[in-house]
């Protein structure tokens, strides 16, 4: 049987993630405590408040086997505040990340939820017929992209998925839209 | 670009799961709400238990208040209207609170009606003790629910009940024919698109969380066992010894809710949790959750 996909199980959105990765018929795992991870054959950051996932992460003393196991280059996805924990840097305001992926990212920066928004992907990813149906909640913004990453999609003219290595990171949420091919993509299946 | 969609409603709701809100009075308790984990606050000026001894007409709370607490913290901040005031309901919409709790803790404005949700770009979370309820407050655009328990008594029974009640209709309905569906509508007093989605998906189709009476670790990994998705706290932390630690406690909970031996660690000496209150020593009168229909 293949490995598990781990999905970070702290707070936040994880569910919808293990549902998508179980329509791809991937098993999936929880993962609130270091020993979860031995195993794992990728990993999912899921959205939700990143203040509290920071938190929860230096509490269970995930902080070092979680850049241990992403540094080993499985498959990664961070969705929304996984995206803002896997950044080079957090502003508005500034707070701690990983520094996985080569973005500057701008925290809750569309505004307040009544902003929150759906919108369609500028282009389609290559091999892709349609673009990706987007779904932003309180969501952060990619403010400036590094030379070590690349932007893997954009919203008029604006980064939105981005891909360093093994690691991608998306400032929206395709878990909760019914497309599968960002899951797919990462994750085989 | 379509902003507020309903997907984006419940998506926030989504974002909240399996985690504590936390009912805060001031700048200060969000702070400490918010360095506990807490994935967002509801601001409010009195806990339910202060209401409960206060007695009088519970309104919603001054703006100035709620911009303050915005602009304390950076999680999502949401406020509670009278259950059918409308416009309490524009005010805290103006605010842009990121979400608005149509609550029996406070006096309703209303006793026939409740806020037609969906004409909100805010989303909307709002109490229920049977699925019938529950569905109702969806049919009229809310994103989230929560089980109503019974507010600023430190007591879980109430909240259980609503739990169970809620989870037990759902799966008698996806054991009913296509023909018993309608029917069973009625007897519910839902919308019957509703009804048959959830005989169809087993499952609401918004989160619903728990709320009323939670006042231990122990009492938000019942309600996650039970089937909610995240818990809202009231009186049960700032009424408490030690409001730091038992925030951080229930947090953690929360997130552990699974690991009974994680549980035991979490629950250890975090002082006295606040004075609870038995149902049978309340009337009617007393019972905020009958309040709303």
């Amino acid at each position: 049987m293949d490995a598990p996909i781990g999905v970070l199980a702290l707070q936040g959105g994880y569910a919808a993630h293990e549902a998508a990765l179980a329509d791809l018929g991937l098993a999936t795992r929880r993962v609130r405590v270091p020993a979860d991870l031995a195993g794992l054959g990728g990993l999912v950051f899921p959205g939700g408040e990143s203040t509290t996932h920071l938190k929860l992460i230096h509490r269970f003393d995930l902080w070092g086997p979680l850049d241990a196991f992403v540094r080993s280059g499985a498959p990664i996805f961070c969705t929304c505040a996984g995206m803002i924990l896997a950044a080079r840097e957090v502003v508005h305001p500034a707070q701690e990340s990983f520094g996985w992926i080569d973005l500057k990212v701008a925290r809750n920066a569309w505004g307040r939820q009544v902003h929150s928004f759906e919108d369609v992907a500028d282009a389609p990813l290559p091999g892709d017929e349609a673009p990706l149906p987007l779904l932003f909640i309180r969501a952060p913004r990619i403010e400036a992209v590094g030379p070590a990453a690349e932007v893997m999609a954009t919203v008029k003219g604006e980064p939105i998925l981005a891909r360093q290595a093994n690691v991608w990171a998306a400032s929206f949420h395709p878990e909760l839209t019914a497309d599968r091919r960002l899951h797919r993509r990462i994750f085989g299946a | 670009m379509e902003k507020s969609t309903f997907q984006a409603k419940v998506g926030l709701a989504e974002m909240l799961k399996g985690g504590v809100i936390l009912d805060v009075v001031n700048a200060e308790q969000a702070r400490i709400a918010e360095a506990a984990g807490a994935s967002a606050v509801m601001a409010l000026e009195r806990v339910p238990a202060q209401i409960r001894k206060d007695g009088g007409v519970a309104r919603a709370s001054d703006p100035g208040m709620i911009q303050e607490i915005q602009a304390a913290v950076s999680i999502p901040v949401m406020a509670k209207c009278r259950i059918g005031h409308f416009m309490e309901a524009r005010i805290l919409e103006a605010l842009e609170v990121d979400f608005i709790d149509e609550s029996e803790v406070l006096t309703p404005a209303d006793d026939d009606f409740h806020i037609e949700k969906s004409a909100f770009k805010v989303p909307f979370v709002c109490g229920c003790t049977d699925l019938g309820e529950a569905l109702r407050r969806i049919g009229e655009g809310a994103a989230m629910l929560r089980t109503k328990g019974e507010a600023g008594t430190g007591n879980i029974v109430e909240g259980v009940r609503h739990l169970r009640t809620v989870n037990g209709h759902i799966r008698r309905l996806t054991t009913l024919r296509p023909e018993e569906l309608m029917t069973e509508a009625k007897r519910l007093g839902a919308p019957y698109d509703l009804v048959k989605w959830v005989a169809e998906n087993g499952r609401l189709p918004v989160p619903n969380f728990a709320a009323g009476g939670i006042a231990t670790p122990a009492d938000a990994a019942l309600c996650m066992a039970l089937g909610a998705e995240a818990v809202f706290v009231g009186s049960g932390v700032f009424l408490s010894q030690d409001p730091e630690r038992r925030a951080r406690a229930i947090v953690d909970a929360v997130t552990h809710w699974e690991n009974p031996k994680k549980l035991a660690e979490i629950s250890t000496g975090l002082g006295e949790a606040m004075r609870g209150l038995e149902m049978d020593r309340l009337t009617d009168a007393d019972r905020l959750s009958k309040r709303g229909w």
